[in-house]
């Protein structure tokens, strides 16, 4: 652009810009509102639509072939993220933000890296501030769009539970050694001493490969000792990173737009990765550098006699209020459906059905909000951990699906790796029925008490053909 | 570069950080991970840069590594940007008691 240009066709650009930035934060804050969400999300697009027109209207094709090439990269990605958007299933949700989080974070580090090396191969090296502006820049965003990547497809991989390689699973692990935290920070420290080098000697393109590489590991190491129960405050985490990325990305090409929405994203992931560790009763610190379960699982050494549908069912006729308390279990057998026919059995019988969420129940915040609303159950019946736990004395059966160190009293101990996580109180309901496959411990490998007390009823098998045969059992009273 | 570019934009940059922490502050439970995802997808903005070097690294019809660098970029932008609003969009409609998807 013209420095001196004041006349409105030179301004337009810039305007359209502001526009694509005003439509990202009214988008972003109505995203936050029950109510106006869709319209929050629809904002977002028609600001990314802007932003790409804007950007490509400034261009000038000429006789190139430019114009198609740029067409067929949007088709492209268009078609393949809409494909996946569109056949993904809910419970593989999680896995794909982090998927298209990763995508996100390397498409900021490819831009930095693209940009490095294109002014390494043209000695068109800059000089001066702008050197010092441009280089930190293009390292910033190379650091933390590579370990987005490569800690989002890690975390992707540990919210499956492990990884195929050649028709072997793998499963991911779920712990690491203390001491890799101290190579964690020695990777950090070379990668900002290779940023240093970088602007020293702008014109090594070996530097910046290096910081690549470094960054790529220092993602893996990341996520890696990181817990499966920890992984939505991962995710949220690295969803603030790939913002972060993204304004970064911003300072290389000198674009406000960039920066406003990148930086925005950065913050306001950064609050939802604060409130789920609230919800954890952990502090973000801890989550990212102390081990957490999986290593010394207990052994599960008490049995339990389990019951079948028909004794469930028996118990269920004629309650007055009855309490669902969802967890990952729904989520992997998709019983979500049969839970809403057995609550609507239930209802049509005089029972009060109520379903109580735990803020990290599933592997996301609000996965369980997601899976009930995709089986049509109304969203004044979901109910906050905190609310339900003060009506969970006068319930007369609690059904926990899937669910179990979100309701392990052991939390309530002050000891183990549960200590002090808030939990929905299942045990007060007078009644406690788990339908669970087996009395295998959960994600933090605490035995749960729970389980062993004589009010509880083990329905032990897939939450999908548990609920089957409890619906059918209730009919057949 | 000039100082005072880079100024305004380090401002631009820490007053859309003090925006973000304001805008969202109270989130009801069902909406954390479609405000995930479409914040993932807002993040997506990255599609500009990776717009603007696609045109002007090809210029010349001859590609070096970074103009394929930046296509990559554009194609892997662009999925996050389109699934992550599509994404965001089904998840939203069946908050909303709407049916969508399978």
């Amino acid at each position: 652009m013209d420095e001196n240009c004041n006349s409105l066709d030179c301004a337009l650009p810039e305007i359209g810009y502001l526009v694509a930035s005003i439509l990202f934060i009214m988008g972003l804050k109505k995203l936050g509102h029950p109510r106006t969400a869709p319209t929050g999300n629809l904002y977002g697009a028609m600001g990314m639509l802007v932003a790409v027109v804007v950007t490509i209207a400034q261009m000038d094709f000429g006789e190139t072939n430019n114009f198609i090439l740029i067409i067929s990269g949007l088709a492209i990605g268009g078609f393949i993220g809409y494909l996946m958007a569109v056949r993904v299933q809910m419970t593989g949700m999680p896995e794909m933000v982090a998927l298209f989080n990763g995508f996100g974070g390397a498409a900021s580090a490819l831009v930095a890296a693209s940009e490095v090396f294109r002014r390494i191969n043209e000695n068109d090296l800059p000089e001066g501030l702008e050197l010092y502006v441009a280089w930190t820049a293009i390292g910033l965003s190379a650091l933390v769009g590579w370990v987005t990547l490569t800690g989002s497809l890690l975390a992707m991989m540990k919210l499956k539970g492990g990884v195929e390689i050649f028709g072997t699973w793998y499963r991911t692990p779920t712990w690491g050694p203390e001491w890799l935290n101290y190579i964690k920070g020695l990777v950090l420290i070379s990668i900002v001493g290779l940023l240093y080098m970088t602007i020293e000697e702008s014109g090594n393109q070996d530097y910046v490969i290096a910081i690549i590489a470094l960054s790529s590991i220092l993602g893996i190491l990341f996520v890696l000792p990181i817990g499966g129960a920890d992984m939505p405050v991962v995710v949220s985490l690295l969803n603030s990173l790939s913002g972060i990325a993204a304004a970064f990305t911003g300072f290389i090409i000198g674009n406000n737009v960039l920066i406003i929405a990148g930086s925005m994203v950065g913050a306001a992931g950064l609050i939802l990765t604060n409130i789920m560790c609230k919800a954890m009763n952990r502090q973000l610190i801890d989550v990212l550098f102390k081990s957490f379960g999986g290593s010394d699982k207990e052994q599960v050494t008490r049995t339990k006699v389990g019951s079948d549908p028909e004794e469930v069912a028996m118990v269920c006729d004629g309650i007055s209020k009855c309490i669902i308390i969802p967890g990952y279990g729904m989520a992997v057998s998709q019983c979500q459906h049969q839970v809403r026919e057995f609550a609507d059995i239930l209802e049509a019988n005089g029972c009060e059905v109520k379903y109580g969420i735990h803020p990290v129940a599933g592997r996301m915040p609000g996965h369980m909000n997601v899976l009930l609303a995709e089986a049509s159950v109304p969203y004044e019946k979901l109910i906050e951990m905190d609310d339900i736990n003060s009506e969970m004395g006068e319930c007369d059966v609690a059904i926990v699906v899937g669910a179990n160190d979100t309701v392990n009293p052991a939390a309530r101990s002050g000891e183990g790796p549960l200590a002090g996580m808030p939990i929905i109180d299942a045990d007060k309901a007078r009644v406690v029925v788990m339908v669970k496959r087996s009395l295998s411990v959960g994600y933090a490998g605490v035995d749960n008490d729970l389980f062993y007390e004589d009010k509880t009823m083990m329905l032990f098998g897939d939450g999908k053909q548990m609920m089957t045969e409890l619906v059918s059992s209730l009919k057949d009273l | 570069m000039e100082l005072i570019t880079l100024i305004g934009a380090i401002t631009v940059f820490i007053l859309a950080i003090f925006l973000g922490f304001e805008l969202i502050t109270k989130v009801p439970a069902t909406l954390h991970t479609p405000l995930m995802s479409g914040a993932n997808a807002i993040s997506g903005i990255t599609i500009v840069g990776a717009l603007i070097f696609s045109e002007t690294d090809f210029n010349g019809g001859n590609p070096g590594v970074a103009a394929w660098l930046a296509f990559f970029a554009l194609i892997l932008a662009t999925i996050n940007v389109i699934g992550g609003f599509a994404v965001t969009n089904r998840m939203l409609n069946m908050i909303a008691g709407k049916r969508g998807g399978k």
